[in-house]
């Protein structure tokens, strides 16, 4: 990256997917560009067109986004970005806990996810890359294990991906991440992403009978990941999460790590309801109970 | 945390929130917001000769707990001497709110309206706020 160099981002963006950019913007003096989103929170392809126009340097985006559940066609931007000469970089950190998801097929050059998202241990993530551009890249960090060779004059790095694996391994995150995501395996991803549709479906249905609820995001379930973000009228989600706490309901509230979407949607907070393999119907029904109860203490 | 919390005093203070608005001309101004959530309050206070709060109004946008319980602190503030300010703490907001049972989530919500009427008079006043005052 250097001075005048363009990272194309979307305003749908994770807080994590915005941040590192503007870091690396202020200390080359590269430009950062977000593209809009439609009103049903579906990336704008004339903007994104647009924006491949400028010959980027880096397009990086969400594979799903964590509020409005919106499923960009990662193939699809990614071979656009690739015709554009860019380097690509997907947040899966919503789509591979909850759906198939192929590198291969994606033809992303960096994916990146986070293990404490699918049933993993904290603290630990996984970065892909394609193989060449690694072999291009200098280390971020020095220490142990990532050298070949060190002399008082100088060092050789060692071979992908110890290179980038300074000092000790957090072995015991990668054993638990590593049973994470063999469980979800021997589960099935489709079978996950098919339960998420139809509770999201369900859920989708039902909390909107209860009245006085902006639901943001696509409205088709196919194009949605499991998440259902809504606000209820007159009541700030901070109250609605404390409500349906008491009823044993766990929803997010606030920002979610996208105050940029926040500012585009023109919300200071969402509540956030999101369904993983381990939820019910009856979940979805606890949740609406709790809605119309916040209701009634608010109305009263 | 439990809902009593969200008794009817506190959503009567929300619905019908008193002193909301603007003092002109007034003495102090400050304003905060609580990053995670977006509570926002705004405090505008018009001290007297006898440096005390004479006027004292609140705006912002947020939760129920953080505007009912801005609104309550301006009530109790009226009148009172600038010094007094130094003296509040998370008790008394506790205890005009009724309740200490708020969970920490919640806390900082409760507390910001002090946090500001606190940042604000200490400028005032010319003081600086120490670690620990301000929560």
């Amino acid at each position: 990256m250097k001075k005048d160099d363009l990272v194309v981002l979307t305003k749908m963006e994770h807080h994590s997917n915005i941040v590192p950019w503007q870091l690396v913007a202020q200390k080359t003096h590269a430009k950062v560009k977000y593209v809009d989103l439609d009103e049903d929170g579906i990336l704008n392809m004339v903007e994104f067109e647009r924006a491949m126009n400028d010959s980027p340097k880096l397009v990086a985006f969400t594979h799903c986004s964590n509020v409005l559940g919106t499923i960009n066609d990662a193939a699809m931007l990614v071979r656009k970005a690739r015709k554009a000469g860019a380097t690509t970089l997907v947040d899966a950190a919503q789509s591979v806990p909850h759906m198939p998801v192929d590198v291969s097929q994606i033809g992303c050059d960096f994916l990146a996810f986070s293990g404490h998202k699918m049933l993993g241990p904290t603290g630990i993530g996984v970065l892909y890359g394609r193989k060449a551009l690694l072999e291009d890249m200098e280390p971020f960090q020095g220490g142990g294990d990532m050298i070949k060779e060190v002399h008082l004059t100088g060092a050789k790095w060692n071979d992908v991906p110890y290179k980038f694996e300074a000092g000790t391994t957090n072995f015991a995150d990668a054993v638990g991440l590593g049973v994470a995501i063999d469980y979800l395996s021997s589960v099935g991803m489709q079978k996950v992403r098919d339960h998420e549709v139809e509770l999201l479906k369900y859920a989708t249905e039902e909390t909107e009978k209860v009245g006085g609820l902006t639901i943001y995001g696509p409205r088709d379930a196919a194009r949605r990941g499991g998440v259902l973000s809504f606000n209820v009228e007159g009541i700030h989600p901070h109250d609605m999460a404390s409500i349906l706490d008491e009823e044993g309901v766990a929803i997010r509230s606030g920002h979610h790590c996208a105050q940029p979407l926040m500012e585009r949607l023109d919300v200071t907070a969402t509540n956030r309801a999101s369904f993983y393999l381990y939820n019910s119907y009856d979940d979805v029904d606890a949740l609406v109970g709790g809605l119309k109860k916040a209701k009634r203490m608010f109305e009263a | 945390m439990s809902s009593e919390i969200y008794r009817e005093l506190i959503l009567d203070y929300y619905r019908n929130p008193r002193n909301f608005g603007k003092v002109e001309p007034h003495d102090i101004s400050a304003r905060d917001s609580n990053p995670l959530c977006g509570d926002e309050i705004e405090i505008q206070v018009r001290v007297t000769p006898e440096k005390k709060i004479g006027e004292i109004k609140f705006t912002g946008k947020g939760c129920a707990i953080s505007q009912a319980s801005a609104s309550m602190l301006t009530e109790f503030a009226k009148g009172k001497p600038l010094e007094w300010v130094k003296e509040l703490s998370k008790e008394d907001i506790f205890k005009l709110l009724g309740t200490r049972d708020l969970g920490p989530a919640r806390v900082k919500c409760a507390l910001l309206s002090m946090k500001v009427l606190k940042t604000g008079t200490y400028s005032y006043l010319g003081a600086k706020l120490e670690d620990g005052q301000d929560s």
